[in-house]
Order: C-alpha cells, then structure tokens, then sequence
C-alpha cells in the first residue's frame, strides 16, 4: 500500500502541477481568474481522442497537433472575449465560466455525453523497488517533469521571460520599461493553455474522457493555487505535490476514502488559509488597495 | 375620496416619474396577478423556481456586489437551508412551515462560521476559498448516507402547500418580502458601510467602522436569506439532494449576479427573471433542448461583452439620468431636474468634449 501511495501521488501530483503552474502564472501576469483553465485540459483531451482514433494518426503527432490547436483556441478567445472587457474584473470573471460552459456543451454535442476510453500510449510495466508502474503512468511523469522544467528555463533564462515576471511584477512599470504588456498577457496565456493541454493528452489514457472531466481536476487546482499562494510558481509545485500524496493517502488508506479524498484536500487548503492568508509561498498585499 | 387622491398623486409624483419604478410596480403587479389570469402548471412551476432562486440571487448581491467578499460557495447556505429544513422534517416530523425557519437558522449559523473563517481572507483567495466549502460539505455528506440520503438526498418531503397557485404565492410573496428587505437594508445607512467596506476596508476601518464585524453581520444575513431559499426549493421540489450543493449552483448565481449587475439587488433578481425563464422555455423545444446551456452560455458572454457592468446599470442609464446638481435621477426626456430644477443636458463646450468630459 505504501508504494501504491508514493507512486499515485507522485503521478497526480505531476498532473495538478502542469495545471497549477499555468493557472497560477496567468493570475500573476493578467490578473485573470480564469475558470476555463481546466476546460481547456478537457479540450486537448477530446483533440487527441479525434485526431488518434478518429483519425489514425500516431500518437507524438495527434498529441502535438492537439497541444498547438488548443493553444491557437486560446489566445483566439483571449483577444475576442477576455480583452474586450478586461477592466471589468467580474465581467472576466463570468466570461471565463461562460467559455467553459461552451466548451462542454460543445463536446457533449460532437461527442455524447458517454465515457470515451483512449488506448495506451505505452503498454508493459516497468518493476521499480517492488511497485509494478504501468509505462503510461511513468510517461505522465517524464512529461510533467520536462515541461516543468522548459517552462522555468522559458521564465528564467530569456527575454520572453524576463517580461513576464516583470508584468507580473508590476503592470504598470513594466509597461513604462517599453515592454508590450498586452503581448506578454497573449504570452501567458498561450503558455500557461498548453501547459494545461500538454496535461490533457498525457493524462486522456489513464483516465476517461467525458465532457465534465474539467470539473473535478478545476476545484483540485484552484485549492493547490490557493493553498501554494496565488501567482507563486514555487507555491504552485509544492501545493501539487502537497495535494496529490494526500489524496492518494485519503483513497488509500482511509474507508470511503474515494468520496472524502477531494473534502480532506479542500480543508487542508482552509486550515492553511487561516493560519496564513496568504498561502504558503504567496505575497501578502496588505498595502494594496 | 380624499384618499384615493392622495394615493394617485403619491403614484404619480414618485414611481411613474422615473421608468424604473414604474417597471418594478408593472413587475409587482403582474407576479401578483398571473395565476387569476393564466394558471398553466408548467408556466407556474418555472415562476415558483424563478423567484426561489431570486431570493438566492439577491442574497448573494448583499454579500459580493455590496460588501465585496465575491462567494463562490454561496451553494452552501442554499444547501444548508435545503438540508437542515429536510432533514428535520423528515425525521422528526415538524410541520414544514416551521422548519423552513429551522433551515434559515441553521444557514444563517453556517453564514457566521464561514464569515469567520474567511475573515482574514480578501480577494481571489477569499472567492476561491469559499469555493472549497459546498464541497467539504458535500463530501462529508457522501460519508454518512444512511444520515444524508448519499447520492440521492432526502426524498419524498411534504410541500407547504398542496395546489400550484398556492405554491406559487408562497413563492412570491416570500420573493417580494425578502427581496425588498434586502433592498431597503442595501439602501439605508448600513449598505453605505458595506459600499465603503467593499471600496476600501483600510479607510473604513480608519473612519472607524467595525469591519469584521459588519462582515459577519453580512454574512449571516446573507446566509439566512440564502437558506430560507434553499429551504423554500428543498420542500418545493420535495427533495433534498446534493444538487443544492453542487459547484454548478455557486458559479450559476454568480452569473446571475453580474449578468443583471452587481450592488442593485435588482439585477440579479431581474436576471433570473430573464435567464431561468428563457433556459427553461428553450429546454421545452426539442431540438433546441439539447443546446440550452451553450445558448444561455452565448447569450451571457455576448450580453457582457456590450454591457460589461451588467445588464440593468446599462438599461437604467439608458432611459434615467442622473441630476448633475443633486444626484437624483431623472427621465431622459426631462430638460430639467425634477427635484432641483437644474439643467440636465448642459451644453458641453467643444473643448470640454476634447479632454474627455465625464
């Protein structure tokens, strides 16, 4: 039971990590709530189903073609629906949700509302230290890890990146300084989606594709967000890897674990927002009005 | 007759001069007067549902558009209410036009234990923590089924009443009490605390103003209103079940409230007016059943992206203007200000134009 906790937690957490790294540098840099995140996840998902089984293509092929479409979706909806009213904070707000909503309706239309199941990737297991690891769940785990690295390279080592955390810094100066911020926000969103869609397709295998899939993987991220401090990436990966072992313990280990697991991840993440407000590794704005 | 006359100058001087109570007075009369008129089942089950979740909409207005703290878990106080009001009907066998009273305490007790808890928080962490709460509820209620009913809620509960138009003026006049309620509290000295809180807590407290506790106060007001829908709903559709719980609740009355505009009390009961209606009358169709929630969703994102500040402030600066003098507002169609007698349409020189006149 023990390795079974280590290894499902560390592979979920892999997956709450793509999806919290993105979210989080979308709030960071846009101020952007955004409820479609995890909609767009669904999205790639049902990309790679049609493009793989629909359309025979080979695995690397339809998941990058499903990754680039789902991107090229979301900077299309960002410049038509999120800038238009981008100084109301509450019309963003309920626009994402809007969008969210359409992506699932839209899905439930093309492709029923059933569960779609998606071969293997990678079949066989590999024998580690007595655990038996399918080789779908060790790739979910290759991925996450590289793109988590590609993208701290991308923050930390170019311009791009450079002009990313300085909007997230500070708006205004940033935009002073001769960045252009509403391009570095088209940026973000574009890289923070296909972090999310590359989660999608590595994590479609494993589980099933259904057009409520966003739901559950949503409130998981934003408690993960929340709990790591909102716009933290360092937060965001901690809170992944925080939230994923508890709920691979809570399954595991607790009866009627399966219905406690997402209650038990949710009051870890209050308990730790009433003993700092702020979350774990996030900047109190105390001063900001 | 001295009365009579009275009366109609009272109409006359103060609701048919401005657009906007006349059509609230319209609103009234028609909810009041439908079921003499048309007493269709169907037409008078979607208008109970309606103002159910007015009621809820507007609670939630009197917590996120006054006070500023924009819940993503108000599905809590509903389920609460819905739960509580069920439960103790059901297993102890009160009569149900005492526990819905029983299920607004209780929501109104869970109103002050999650204002308490969410005190030290603002903003996004605020709305993303209360998102958490309806589910810890949710699913600590999936654990004990033999208590909560699991999966399926609390089935077979008695109605308040036993015909359709019965029913449905239980609704409405609940509707109409708590909705002007809240709309009198929201106008009066304490909702221009809440305006201050939500603009600036640190200049508030400055002035003075006990925040935390004006906070809680909210919160527990809003929750008993919130709760008493929930339990209004649980006893009307004779069931209490996890739905009233669900994530697609909370973020549906947080549509309703920005949809019809946030801090009026009125948008969000106007846009469950519009919107449960019109989902409901295209989920009759067919064919076009299936895409009511893409055609509501499309009608939202199109509506905002002409009226980002909501429906009813666009309609309302529309047809009224605001008296530059002394800030009452007035008909589009006047010169001059009913109550101060300035002029309304200033002629705006054409340098003042060039920098922007507001």
């Amino acid at each position: 039971m023990l390795q079974d906790i280590l290894v499902t937690g560390l592979v979920n957490s892999g997956v709450y990590a793509l999806l919290a790294v993105g979210f989080s540098l979308i709030f960071g840099v846009a101020r952007i709530v955004n409820i479609a995140h995890t909609a767009f996840y669904m999205l790639a998902a049902y990309c790679f189903y049609a493009l793989l089984v629909k359309g025979g293509l080979g695995f690397a092929l339809a998941g990058a073609i499903a990754v680039a479409a789902v991107t090229a979706l979301s900077v299309l909806c960002y410049r038509l629906v999120i800038e238009p009213v981008r100084e109301h904070e509450s019309a963003v707000l309920i626009a994402t949700i809007a969008l969210a909503l359409i992506f699932q309706e839209l899905m439930l239309l093309f492709f029923g509302g059933s569960y779609l199941g998606i071969p293997s990737t990678l079949e066989g297991v590999v024998r580690l230290a007595g655990v038996s690891i399918p080789y779908q769940r060790l790739l979910i785990l290759v991925v996450a890890a590289l793109m988590l690295t590609a993208v701290w390279f991308l923050l930390y080592r170019t311009r791009l990146g450079l002009a990313i955390r300085a909007t997230a810094n500070d708006l205004e100066v940033a935009n002073l300084m001769g960045m252009n911020v509403h391009r570095v926000a088209m940026a973000t969103v574009a890289i923070s989606v296909a972090l999310a869609a590359v989660a999608g397709v590595v994590v479609a295998p494993v589980f099933v594709v259904d057009p409520f899939m966003w739901l559950a993987p949503l409130v998981t991220m934003l408690a993960i967000v929340v709990l790591g401090g909102l716009g933290s990436m360092k937060g965001s990966l901690i809170g992944a890897l925080i939230i994923g072992y508890v709920e691979a313990i809570t399954v595991f280990a607790v009866p009627a674990g399966a219905y406690l697991k997402g209650a038990v991840a949710l009051l870890i993440m209050v308990v730790v927002l009433l003993v700092r407000p702020e979350g774990l590794f996030g900047v109190a704005f105390e001063e900001e009005r | 007759m001295y009365l009579l006359r009275r009366a109609w100058a009272e109409l006359a001087n103060e609701v048919f001069v401005l657009p906007s109570r006349t059509l609230v007075l319209i609103w009234v009369i028609a909810l009041l007067a439908l079921p003499l008129v048309y007493d269709d089942a169907y037409v008078l089950r979607i208008l109970t549902m309606t103002c159910l979740f007015a009621i809820f909409a507007a609670s939630w207005d009197l917590l996120a558009g006054y006070t500023g703290q924009v819940n993503f878990g108000h599905a809590l106080f509903f389920g609460a209410g819905a739960y509580a009001s069920g439960l103790m009907s059901q297993k102890l066998g009160v009569s149900p036009w005492l526990t819905i009273w029983a299920g607004a305490a209780v929501a109104t007790l869970i109103g002050f234990l999650a204002g308490t808890l969410c005190l030290r928080l603002r903003g996004s962490y605020l709305s993303l923590a209360t998102l958490a709460f309806p589910l810890i509820a949710l699913g600590l209620l999936f654990a004990v089924p033999e208590f909560s009913g699991g999966e399926l809620g609390i089935s077979g509960l008695r109605r308040l009443a036993t015909t359709p138009t019965q029913n449905y003026y239980v609704a409405a006049l609940a509707m109409l009490a708590v909705v002007f309620g809240l709309w009198l509290l929201a106008d009066s000295k304490f909702g221009i605390v809440l305006h201050a809180i939500r603009d600036d807590e640190v200049a508030a407290r400055a002035s003075g103003i006990n925040t935390p506790r004006y906070k809680l106060v909210v919160f527990a007001l809003s929750a008993a209103a919130a709760g008493f829908a929930g339990a209004l709903f649980a006893h009307y559709i004779r069931i209490a079940g996890p739905s009233t719980l669900e994530v697609a609740l909370s973020f549906q009355v947080v549509i309703w409230g920005i949809f019809g505009g946030v801090a009026t009390i009125y948008g969000p009961v106007a846009a469950v007016f519009i919107l449960y209606p019109l989902t409901e009358w295209l989920g009759s169709f067919e064919k076009v059943g299936e895409l009511r929630l893409l055609i509501f969703a499309v009608i939202v994102l199109l509506v905002l992206l002409f009226m980002p500040r909501g429906l009813t402030p666009w309609v309302r600066d529309k047809v009224e203007t605001q008296c530059p003098r002394c800030k009452q507002r007035n008909g589009t169609w006047r010169k001059m200000c009913r109550l101060c007698g300035a002029a309304l349409k200033a002629e705006v020189a054409r340098a003042q134009r060039l920098v922007g006149h507001q």
